[in-house]
């Protein structure tokens, strides 16, 4: 096990140097002058801008800034974006609002989508299932813009419930919405991926030996259905994460959430090579981490999967 | 004597399908008295396991008790609510599942699916006193290290142990009654009569009454007092078992009875002959005697065969052949170990051994899906190991395989004339026009009707479709048929039939066969030699009448020992 996770975290470097040359070089190819960019409508003196180049290297070849720049995140410096902050601190900032967005949006989508998903399956044809299944499909076709306005206006808007946009310092309760609004596109997915979990291991052999020994409903469903239907659920649960930590970026935008995704858009639109880039890694990084943990969340789900 | 344990009157249990409402069992009756033991006979699909559900009320899907009784002690179980059942079970009917491979979670250990069990029945409560129990229970079963493997999870554990550990499961908590779906099937012979032999004692120790389903009619006979034949959902023939077994009455019995390989072996003794053999195992009981003349005409038919065939050079030579598999921790595995035979041309070689022995390793080699560590095989006077490319695929054109698996060796997205064409476009023989014409002669050849052409394997009985796999093996005319377990997957009477198919095949088209299996009753009606596997080694390699006739090594003699119904004078 330990041997197994030493190997995986190794395996992460050169996954990171690909992903970090990969994108640095897609940004370096994006059309403009982000100096240019910088400074709009009133030319600037020509020796700010010969300045500027120097500073972040713009004037040498590709390779050369690429190096620049790896040699910075080897020292912990993830260089400064272009109006003057350290990356390090953009960093700090937003991604804790992501994660914990992240993490919010989870748990919404396990409890409801885990607990749909399994009375559907248990009841499988009846009327809770049918309305699950109808539900589920208004909900992975509606957009997640829709979804996200409609949320707004009626819950925070019209009816107060919550707050409809995100205040300074992000605290967590006004993240609620976003991460509900977030949680509803994957709760589709994961209700019915239990269902069918659900039944399939329902109709297993194990299952009737175990009402055979004489055990009730009440202890079969929780110990020897649920557990082991989680298995798939949780692998789509480790990529929904990762895709939770990047993809938000919409949601983050209605909501005023001041986190990665909205911060790495105007990155993006600025064409600020080192900012894109380190926002980048850091979610590959985070990305292979939790997948490394869901892995080995496996080994504890299901004792015949050891790793060597 | 007071009133019977079980009374089962006019059971019927149906299904409902999208066409309707579909009868599984229809009208069964039988009494079961305390202590005494009654085995329920017939092929899948007979609705003898439908019946043990319906008794414990754990039917699959739709199926329900339509009509009929079944009085535990007076009380009726078909009108028990839910909440009576559980009760029921467990703690007055034991059940013992079939397959040990499927019947335990896979995620809890072994301790804590047994500990469940009998905490439910409320047998011991406290932690301490229910895993003493737990344990007990173990050792009795024949787990003897119980103390040591709770902790343990099924995958730990072979199938042997796991189906022990099942046994103890369903009579941890002493019930009166225990049923047994074929508690063995899925289990080597020399296991399976060990695990029986355990069963027999412990519920007579504890007095239980053992209600048996099996397709086996040997080991039926051997292991019940009482016998009930079903087919298609009735019970065709019911009484004591040697009476029925030696004095059949029912056509279907009697079909029944000729078609057991193990106790047909007696027969093949008599007239000492292999061909002779597969003759009489296929006839009807009722046409046997008919074809006693033909039988001897055969067997002189086979015997000049054989001779001729012993002046060619041999269709396979295999010498000291070793296969080692590396295992990361735990060094290397020799899954083969010096083995070495030849097989002449037109005659059958059976391989025979228990899972593990190395015998599908050897098949595997041969047709070089797998590479020998160290060795020769020498096919048709190639090398195996020099050939590549070209010469191997020409190569693999002459020697064919079929596997176990009827269900799982076709692919159900090809309908059945291509899966039969399929390696003569892969080897590029003959025009669009000349392959269909060959595919309508192998469907001859196989006996299956030319209609099939364009159904899907699903659509087919498990006999057919080995008879699929026979004709797609055959398309290229090969000299060679490897036959991985090629029968072990079916019932009785298509194995029967399967089985002389594969000998008028041999006759017609002089092919060689290298004949895989665990069954050694089967080895008796269709090999010319035998080579016994144990732990990867051939322990023994003789003519077929000298190894059942007198077997030389212990090993050997175990394996005949263990066949079911071996021991039972047939009356016929």
């Amino acid at each position: 096990m330990l041997w197994y996770t030493g190997k995986r975290l190794l395996q992460i470097i050169p996954v990171l140097l690909g992903a970090t040359f990969l994108i640095y070089f897609m940004v370096f190819s994006m059309p403009g002058d982000p100096i240019a960019a910088l400074f709009g409508d009133r030319p600037p003196a020509p020796g700010v801008i010969e300045q500027l180049r120097e500073q972040y290297h713009l004037n040498e070849p590709f390779i050369v800034q690429y190096f620049y720049y790896l040699a910075g995140i080897f020292q912990g410096d993830f260089g400064v974006t272009y109006s003057g902050q350290p990356v390090n601190e953009v960093l700090a900032r937003t991604f804790p609002v992501t994660i914990r967005l992240a993490l919010l949006a989870i748990f919404f989508e396990m409890i409801a989508g885990i607990s749909v998903g399994l009375i559907s399956g248990l009841r499988k044809g009846g009327i809770f299932d049918a309305t699950g299944l109808g539900v589920s499909l208004v909900l992975i076709s509606l957009p997640i813009f829709v979804l996200g306005f409609v949320a707004q206006y009626f819950m925070g808007i019209q009816w107060g419930w919550f707050s409809p946009t995100v205040g300074a310092g992000a605290p967590t309760q006004d993240l609620i919405l976003p991460a509900l609004v977030l949680a509803t596109i994957s709760f589709a997915q994961i209700s019915r991926l239990t269902r069918s979990s659900v039944i399939e291991t329902q109709g297993l052999d194990f299952v009737r030996t175990a009402y055979s020994k004489g055990l009730s409903g009440k202890r079969i469903v929780p110990v020897h259905i649920l557990r082991n239907s989680l298995i798939p659920v949780v692998t789509y649960l480790g990529t929904d994460f990762g895709t939770l930590l990047v993809g938000a970026t919409v949601t983050e935008g209605i909501f005023n959430v001041p986190g990665v995704g909205r911060t790495l858009y105007q990155a993006v639109i600025r064409g600020e090579g080192p900012t894109v880039v380190s926002f980048v890694t850091i979610m590959v990084l985070l990305y292979l981490i939790v997948n490394l943990l869901i892995d080995l969340l496996y080994a504890v789900l299901d004792p015949r999967i050891r790793y060597a | 004597m007071s009133t019977p344990l079980l009374q089962v009157k006019d059971l019927e249990v149906a299904f409902r399908t999208q066409n309707g409402v579909v009868q599984a069992v229809r009208g069964v009756s039988f009494t079961l008295d305390r202590g005494s033991s009654l085995a329920i006979v017939g092929e899948s699909g007979s609705g003898k396991s439908t019946t043990a559900h319906a008794i414990i009320n754990l039917l699959p899907g739709t199926g329900h008790i339509s009509g009929g009784q079944i009085l535990l002690d007076g009380e009726d179980l078909a009108k028990a609510s839910q909440n009576e059942m559980e009760h029921i079970r467990g703690r007055k009917i034991g059940f013992v599942p079939q397959d040990p491979m499927s019947n335990l979670n896979p995620v809890w250990s072994i301790g804590f699916q047994v500990e469940e069990a009998i905490r439910a029945n409320g047998i011991a409560t406290g932690r301490k006193e229910v895993k003493a129990r737990a344990i007990q229970v173990l050792k009795e079963a024949g787990l003897q290290d119980a103390d040591r493997r709770l902790k343990q999870y099924p995958h730990q554990f072979s199938g042997g142990m796991r189906q022990r550990v099942l046994i103890g499961m369903g009579l941890a908590a002493n019930p009166q009654l225990l049923i047994a779906d074929e508690p063995t099937s899925a289990l080597d012979v020399t296991v399976q009569r060990v695990i029986l032999d355990h069963l027999e004692s412990l519920t007579r120790e504890l007095g239980t009454t053992l209600l048996f389903i099996t397709h086996d009619l040997g080991l039926a006979a051997e292991r019940a007092e009482q016998l009930l034949v079903m087919y298609k959902g009735q019970v065709v023939e019911a009484g004591p078992s040697r009476e029925i077994l030696q004095n059949p009455q029912h056509p279907y019995t009697q079909r029944l009875v000729a078609a057991a390989p193990s106790l047909a072996s007696r027969r093949i003794q008599a007239t000492g002959s292999i061909a002779a053999a597969e003759s009489a195992i296929a006839a009807d009981a009722a046409t046997a005697a008919g074809e006693a003349i033909d039988l001897i005409a055969t067997a002189e038919a086979r015997a000049e065969a054989l001779e001729a065939a012993a002046a060619q050079p041999p269709a396979i030579v295999v010498e000291n052949l070793t296969k080692v598999f590396k295992i990361r921790g735990s060094g290397d595995f020799k899954a083969v170990d010096d083995v070495s035979f030849q097989i002449r041309r037109g005659t059958t070689t059976a391989l025979v051994g228990e899972s593990g022995s190395g015998k599908s390793t050897v098949a595997k080699m041969l047709l070089k899906l797998e590479e020998a560590t160290s060795g020769k095989i020498v096919v048709g006077g190639k090398d195996l190991a020099s050939t590549s490319g070209k010469e191997l695929f020409a190569l693999r054109s002459r020697m064919q395989p079929v596997f176990q698996d009827p269900y799982g060796s076709l692919n159900p997205l090809r309908n059945i004339g291509n899966t039969i064409a399929e390696p003569l476009q892969t080897h590029k023989v003959g025009t669009k026009a000349s392959r269909r014409e060959r595919v309508f002669e192998l469907l001859d050849q196989v006996s299956l009707p030319r209609t099939l052409l364009g159904r899907y394997p699903n659509e087919l009985s498990g006999g057919q479709r080995q008879r699929i796999a026979i004709a797609r093996a055959l398309a290229l005319k090969p000299e060679i048929v490897i036959l991985d377990e090629a029968v072990s997957a079916l019932d009785v009477l298509v194995q029967a039939q399967i089985l002389r198919l594969l000998a008028e095949l041999q006759a017609e088209l002089n092919l060689t066969y290298l004949f895989i299996t665990h069954d050694l009753a089967v080895v008796r009606v269709i090999a010319d030699n035998v080579c016994v596997m144990q732990k990867g080694r051939i322990v023994e390699a003789a003519t077929t009448d000298e190894v059942f006739g007198s077997p030389k090594e212990q090993y050997t003699r175990d394996l005949l020992a263990a066949i079911p119904g071996a021991n039972i004078e047939l009356g016929a």
